[in-house]
């Protein structure tokens, strides 16, 4: 009987370990391209680069795709044709190089972007869940319970029979004992709860603090779609600080009224109508005076509101504040944005398709560390790293390629915590 | 092995039983839980525990709440066009208290002052800061302030007291108008006062000094027709002779003659030469500590040390005082002789400083150490003054005074007379910034800015302008003095009107004004003109004064502290009480010092007190014509063996602040006693010593004393020689250190390297001990390699860089009770060694080593942390990391210099659970939502249960690299730079990159300095990438090296 127990929990524990571990072993295909390819490819729309889906079967073979990926340029210069063609195609726009990424990982790329499916709504789901609901998900499901059940009758029959069998040749039966006194099932079944209750409380423990995918209202219906994605108004224009300082600073109203001041309508409302993530219309115009109220503008006199002193009677706007990382933990936009040349899309997701931000990136540890081993850092182009002058000697004899963050320190602890 | 004797305190040298028991007990208090045997020994059913661990996950997830808060993030509503959130801006200002000066930088972090440097081009003050300069910006944030104008000690508007004041200033012809200030630097400001007393005749402006200096004013007026001071040259001379007066710590202006002084003692292998320095003081001080050559003697004998030097040097008569004296005189009186000599006096007696003034001029001092052609205005005050004013409030003959910047009803001698005085005046006004002792005397009160809220200017040395601009908008209803007497005169501008005016005027463009306000100084170029004066002083006459001054078998003297100065706002500063005092290591209470061989006849038992146990005895002492004075009694080898000391500063009003009252709410004793009472009038000008006597009582009084809170049980840690030594023989100390690493310089089985070790330079012995001396692997530094090298010979002790490192790095304040249980968080403090015998205070030499963590390459803490919270950078930090540390304290245990800090209790409210933090009454200050702006946004408030210590500023360094990448070049030498680097006034330490060959520590360790540097416990091959550099004494004889060497004796 405990043999029994003791054999069950040892194939429970086995399954489980053999799942993690090809879990771990199997490169994210989804985190790999969010992370290096989608701040300039979207899986079925063309971007900078075209749209990836079923884009290998357009390739001359697997390799050439893994030396592309590599180092385009070096596939360019070397005078392939589909490549020079496809170079020309694309205005002459070099892909980034990825040496960093295995063969795997890259097949891990393609299958992710060819098994894509555009998310069935357009509007992100409310409540911050924007789950992409998979489609073969329920059918497994369904598949899965049915053959429980069938498993369930035939073993059912199967003890029928046996037990009619037996009376039949008159040997006696055992004693048949309920399904949930059964001490093998109790067994089995407190393990796999406890096995369930303590992953589901680690995990828990472990998201405590993480908001991947928070969409909150904001005091103004501010769409980033409008301003970045259609108007094309630079990032730096209003987030200034990103390139000096640790915060990239949310604008004051004075900033928005640069251009507020002569736009005071919302003109883009057939071409781009705006609906909250619940579905409401909201009216631009409306959401511009509102502005107008908190940046002390009068539209009608097109002059700012002035108090005794003839200070201008502005209000800060209190938003809602989405990113945010922990008190022990530092980090500096200047740093990435300025120094790592690093887009605003490759930590805060297609912000230009944003009506209302939400939090792309799960800001976690392990993301922010998994960049960190994966970028390289500006070695050649930036004097600061004269003084590695180790890593110069290797790359000159050819025994590197490149520099990542991580080999130049990136990953110890007092670069983000102090 | 040349094992030197130095001891941290009474009970090291000694080593009772009772001092090796606290020795053993790092955490020296109990465990906060039951280790007896039942709980050991009981067992847990597993019902019990099925419960337990459910009732704590329940808990756990309770206390937690799962629900995640909504953050606002407000940006400003119309952005400075100069402010940049997140980037700190730095403006260029002026401290002043009193004539205590400084030219500063003042560092803003969106809209709020949160630290303050030096001012590098200031010829004056040159970037030197001191712990006051550094812990001033606590001040601004002070809740004790007052926040709107009193009057009747109730909270009245401006415009109803500007109408009153005037009102009773116009109708009150008869009687004159004072005007009562401490010394003014400013040149606005005194323009200001004259209008303000044109618009009243019989105004009179009375300058007032609480520490004193009108001895030394009237003895130059009389000596050289000038009542001024002059520029003192530390820097140019070769022999400075000290006969009282503390320069280093609180003497005149102690920041810049600490510069000065220490550039004239940089001594190195091919340069093996240093000024003399010759001290005689009644206790110890910092100077005293750094001195070559030292002796006692009681305050009322320093005439007579000032005159048998006198006589020394012009007659050659040999002097009749105690053997030390004689033998130092002589020594001192031959040096000076050879010029460039100086002499200094403490006294404020004009007899003693007209026989320096005599002395200077014989030894041809004036003009080329002492400079007459630029005077100093440090001090104004004259004694005499200030006790005719309290004559005439006392005859009712007054008819208003208006007090700025001085609080007589605390620290005026006879204080009772005058708040006597005060109350017969009609009108009587204070501009203190808080309800000090005065203030609550007075009938208005309208509180002046805070230095980083004014503008203002000052002018500390004759053409020397530094101007002051504020860091922040005032934080309450207060308004700038000058303000308030510009419209009681009737002027119609404002002082920030009046202030441009004048610098737009005296600058002569936008364009040269706008370059001064951005350097804050306006100076003359070039070197600083010398000049000498002649001298015109009755010397026999102040010699006769001196001889018929009586003694007293027992003096008492009142000194100020390095950290709290006169008191003022210093008094309720919670960094300012938590630094330990440079040579008692006492914090939050004043004391009565005393010498080991006087607390021995106070009763046998009295020295027992005084190892180990912290309650000390309270001793009485008498004062003719004053109530007695109940202090404890600590015991601070080198002091006169008649001679009690007594800080000013303590014994406060409750609403001075809650860290300077002497009693709580509930009225118990706490924050010392008033020293001021005990100073006295001589009749010309104020004395700060008096005839005592003392006794010991059976009360018992704790005081949070950090001296051997960490020890190194007797290692030797201080390598020091003479200055003959040193220059016979330059590599002795490398010679020492050969000795002690030959074994693990080669591997065992490589042949004859033991021989090779006598050949090989510092470099090749660091080089081969870090590479043979270990089996753990070699760490690699690729890039940067960052290393610290502190200079024991320039360090001083005065501690400016334990409160720089406080402020930069929000370290927190514990309280008294926690001193006391060895909880204090310094990341860096000031270990002060003394060495010598007891018995004899002329015998007493100290050093002082700064000490921090070593951020070894080697670390022992770092490999016995479970849990990896603190590792090893690729640039050489011993990395700290609060978020994964689980308090196990394995690392601190294990730490051989003792420099890390555990979070016993949440100090800050950083704790995510609410009603965690910790009170205590004196420090609850610093959790006051105004006190937290100090704070600095760049560095982690750490909370209770995580260790902490030095993180060689990382913040800092982390901000230079980032700009050196914006500009796409490497770091500079120089520009990352550690907070006790910049603050302090010695340029004791050099920090920089060690894998740079042009840095400044390159050149330092490996260049100039290769023969003096050392490392502390090198020997145990912890790698630390904080270097030392040997003290050398200008001296015949290093006490230390005696022949009774109790300590290694027992130890080697």
């Amino acid at each position: 009987m405990y043999r029994k127990i003791a054999r069950n929990a040892f194939i429970i524990f086995a399954v489980l370990l053999i799942s993690n571990f090809s879990a771990l072993a199997a490169p994210d295909g989804k985190a790999l391209f969010q992370s290096n390819c989608a701040s300039c490819h979207n899986p079925i729309k063309d971007a900078t680069g075209p749209a990836l889906k079923n884009v290998d079967k357009t390739f001359p073979s697997k390799d050439w795709v893994y030396g592309w990926v590599h180092n385009s340029s070096a596939v360019i210069a070397s005078g392939d044709k589909f490549a020079n063609d496809l170079y020309n195609k694309w205005n002459k726009t070099q892909m980034t190089a990825f040496p960093q990424l295995s063969k795997e990982d890259i097949d891990a790329i393609l299958s992710y972007v060819n098994s894509y499916e555009p998310p069935a709504a357009a509007t992100p789901v409310a409540g911050g869940e924007t789950a992409q609901p998979e489609s073969n998900g329920w059918l497994y499901t369904i598949i899965t319970l049915a053959l429980l059940l069938l498993v369930l009758i035939l073993w059912r029959a199967n003890r029928t029979l046996r037990r009619a069998a037996n009376e039949k040749e008159g040997v006696a039966n055992e004693k048949e004992i309920p399904l949930y006194r059964n001490k093998t099932i109790i067994a089995v079944v407190a393990i796999v709860l406890f096995i369930a209750a303590g992953y589901w409380m680690v995990n828990g423990a472990i998201n405590m603090g993480r908001q991947q995918n928070y969409q909150p209202r904001q005091p103004i219906f501010y769409s980033h779609a409008v301003h970045v994605g259609i108007n094309e108004v630079n990032c730096l224009y209003c987030h200034a600080g990103a390139e000096k300082s640790r915060q990239a600073m949310i604008p004051s109203p004075n900033i928005c009224m640069n251009c507020h001041k002569q736009i005071n309508e919302y003109t883009g409302e057939k071409e781009h109508p705006l609906y909250t993530a619940e579905g409401q219309h909201i009216d631009g115009t409306a959401e511009i005076h509102k502005l107008y109220e908190y940046a002390g503008w009068d539209p009608e006199k097109k002059d700012y509101k002035r108090d005794a002193n003839g200070d201008i009677m502005a209000k800060p706007i209190a938003w809602t504040k989405i990113h945010n990382l922990p008190d022990h933990v530092y980090f500096n936009h200047s740093q990435h944005v300025k120094v790592g040349q690093i887009q605003c899309q490759r930590c805060h997701g297609p912000i230009q398709e944003m009506d209302e931000v939400y939090q792309f990136a799960p800001l976690s540890m392990g993301w922010c560390v998994n960049c960190h081993r994966q970028t390289q850092v500006q070695f050649a182009s930036n004097d600061y790293y004269s003084i590695f002058q180790k890593y110069h000697e290797e790359i000159k004899e050819g025994k590197r390629t490149g520099v990542t963050v991580e080999d130049i320190g990136g990953l110890e602890c007092q670069r983000c915590h102090y | 092995m040349g094992q030197k004797q130095y001891w941290k305190g009474l009970e090291e040298l000694q080593d009772s039983a009772a001092n090796q028991e606290k020795l053993a007990n790092e955490f020296n208090e109990p465990l906060a839980f039951d280790m007896s045997e039942s709980l050991l020994n009981a067992t847990t059913p597993r019902r019990d525990f099925l419960k337990f661990l459910g009732f704590s996950t329940l808990a756990a997830t309770l206390a937690a709440s799962c629900e995640m808060p909504v953050r606002k993030a407000i940006p400003y509503a119309i952005k400075p066009e100069d402010i940049v959130p997140g980037v700190p801006n730095y403006y260029a200002s002026t401290f002043n208290d009193g004539g205590d000066y400084c030219a500063v930088v003042i560092k803003t972090r969106d809209g709020r002052p949160i630290k303050i440097e030096g001012n590098e081009l200031s010829s004056v003050t040159r970037g030197a800061t001191s712990a006051r300069v550094q812990g001033s910006v606590l001040n601004l944030y002070d809740t004790a302030r007052l926040r709107h104008p009193h009057a009747d000690g109730k909270e009245a508007t401006y415009e109803a007291i500007d109408r009153q004041v005037q009102e009773m200033l116009a109708g009150n012809a008869s009687k004159p108008v004072y005007l009562l200030t401490g010394s003014i630097l400013s040149p606005t400001t005194k323009d200001i006062i004259s209008q303000f007393t044109a618009k009243y005749p019989n105004a009179k402006h009375v300058v007032y000094d609480p520490i004193s200096y009108s001895g030394m004013l009237l003895a130059n007026e009389a000596s050289y027709g000038k009542r001024a001071l002059p520029s003192y040259h530390f820097d140019k001379a070769q022999t400075i002779v000290s006969i009282g007066a503390d320069f280093l710590g609180t003497w005149l202006s102690p920041a810049e003659f600490a510069k000065q002084y220490a550039a004239g003692r940089r001594v190195s292998a091919k340069n093996a030469k240093m000024s003399k320095h010759y001290q005689v003081e009644a206790m110890h001080t910092i100077t005293g500590a750094s001195s070559d050559e030292r002796a006692t003697c009681k305050p009322s004998e320093m005439g007579a040390v000032a005159v048998a030097l006198y006589n020394a040097v012009v007659n050659g008569t040999q002097p009749a005082m105690s053997p030390k004296l004689n033998s130092l005189i002589m020594k001192a009186a031959a040096d000076l002789k050879k010029g460039n000599g100086m002499v200094v006096s403490g006294s404020n007696d004009v007899a003693v400083q007209t026989v320096v003034n005599a002395i200077n001029d014989k030894i041809g001092a004036n003009g080329s150490t002492i400079n007459w052609a630029v005077s100093s205005n440090y001090r104004q005050g004259i004694d005499a003054d200030m006790v005719a004013l309290t004559e005439a409030m006392n005859a009712g003959s007054v008819g208003a005074v208006l007090i700025h910047g001085v609080n007589p009803v605390y620290e005026y001698h006879d204080s009772k007379k005058f708040a006597e005085g005060l109350a017969k005046v009609p009108l009587t006004v204070s501009f203190a910034d808080r309800m000090d002792e005065t203030a609550q005397k007075c009938k208005f009160v309208t509180p002046d800015h805070n230095y980083l809220e004014s503008w203002g200017d000052a002018e500390p040395k004759t053409g020397y302008f530094s101007l002051q601009q504020p860091g922040i908008a005032p934080l309450f209803k207060t308004r700038a003095f000058q303000d308030s007497l510009l419209m009681w005169a009737g002027a119609t501008t404002t002082y920030g009107d009046y202030w441009k005016n004048y610098w737009m005027t005296k600058m002569g463009s936008q364009e040269n004004f706008d370059r001064a306000l951005q350097i804050g100084i306006v100076e003359p170029s070039g070197e600083m003109a010398m000049g000498g004066a002649a001298f015109a002083g009755n010397v026999a006459d102040a010699m006769a004064k001196i001889q018929a001054k009586k003694s007293s078998d027992i003096e008492l003297v009142v000194y100020q502290k390095v950290g709290i100065g006169h008191g003022g706002a210093w008094s309720n500063n919670p960094w300012l009480q938590e630094m330990p005092d440079p040579i008692t290591k006492a914090t939050w209470d004043n004391y009565a010092c005393v010498s080991p061989e006087r607390a021995k006849q106070l009763g046998a038992d009295l020295t027992g007190q005084n190892e180990v146990v912290t309650a000390k005895h309270v001793a009485r002492i008498k004062v003719a014509g004053q109530p007695d004075l109940m202090l404890p009694i600590v015991v601070v080898p080198g002091m006169h063996n008649n001679v009690v000391a007594v800080a000013v500063g303590y014994g406060r009003d409750k609403k001075v602040g809650m860290a300077a009252a002497s009693s709580d709410e509930a009225g118990n004793k706490k924050g010392g006693k008033n020293a001021y009472p005990y100073t006295t009038y001589n009749g010309q000008t104020f004395e700060y010593s008096n005839a005592a006597t003392i006794e010991k009582t059976d009360e018992t009084y704790d005081v949070a004393i950090t001296q051997t809170h960490h020890s190194y049980e007797h290692r030797p840690v201080v390598r020091e020689y003479t200055l003959e030594e040193f220059s016979k023989d330059p590599e002795v100390l490398l010679k020492e250190r050969k000795e002690e690493l030959k074994e693990f310089v080669a591997l065992p089985w490589q042949e004859g390297a033991e021989e090779k070790v006598e050949e090989m330079s510092a470099e090749e012995l660091e080089k081969n001990f870090r590479i043979n001396g270990t089996l753990y692997p070699q760490y690699e530094h690729p890039g940067i390699h960052w290393g610290m090298s502190i200079d024991l010979n320039s360090c001083v002790g005065c501690g400016a860089c334990t409160i720089a490192c406080q402020a930069e790095n929000n370290v927190s304040v514990v309280g008294k009770t926690h001193v006391l249980k060895v909880h204090e968080m310094h990341w860096l403090r000031i270990d002060r060694y003394f060495s010598g015998n007891p018995a004899d205070p002329d015998s007493i030499q100290t050093v002082f080593q700064p000490m921090l963590c070593q951020h070894c390459d080697n670390a022992p803490c770092e490999n016995v942390c479970p849990v990896d919270a603190t590792n090893h950078s690729s640039e050489g930090i011993n990395q700290m990391v609060y978020n994964r540390c689980i308090g196990t304290k394995y690392c601190a245990n294990n730490c051989p210099y003792k420099v890390r800090r555990f979070n016993w209790l949440d100090w800050n409210g950083a704790d995510c659970f609410d009603d965690n933090l910790y009170e205590d009454y004196r420090r609850d200050g610093m959790n006051d939502d105004l006190t937290r702006m100090v704070l600095n946004p760049d560095v982690t408030v750490r909370s209770r249960g995580v260790m902490e210590k030095c993180s060689f500023c990382v913040q800092r360094l982390q901000d230079a690299k980032l700009a050196a990448k914006k500009l796409n070049r490497p770091v500079m030498d120089g520009e990352a730079r550690t907070a006790c680097q910049q603050s302090c006034p010695t340029n004791a330490i050099t920090f920089g990159n060690m894998n740079d060959k042009a840095s400044a520590l390159y050149k330092t360790r490996r260049e100039e300095q290769a023969e003096r540097t050392f490392y502390v416990l090198e020997d145990i091959h912890t790698l630390p990438n904080v270097n030392y550099l040997a003290k050398v004494r200008n001296t015949e004889e290093i006490v230390a090296k005696g022949k009774d060497d109790i300590l290694a004796e027992k130890h080697i």
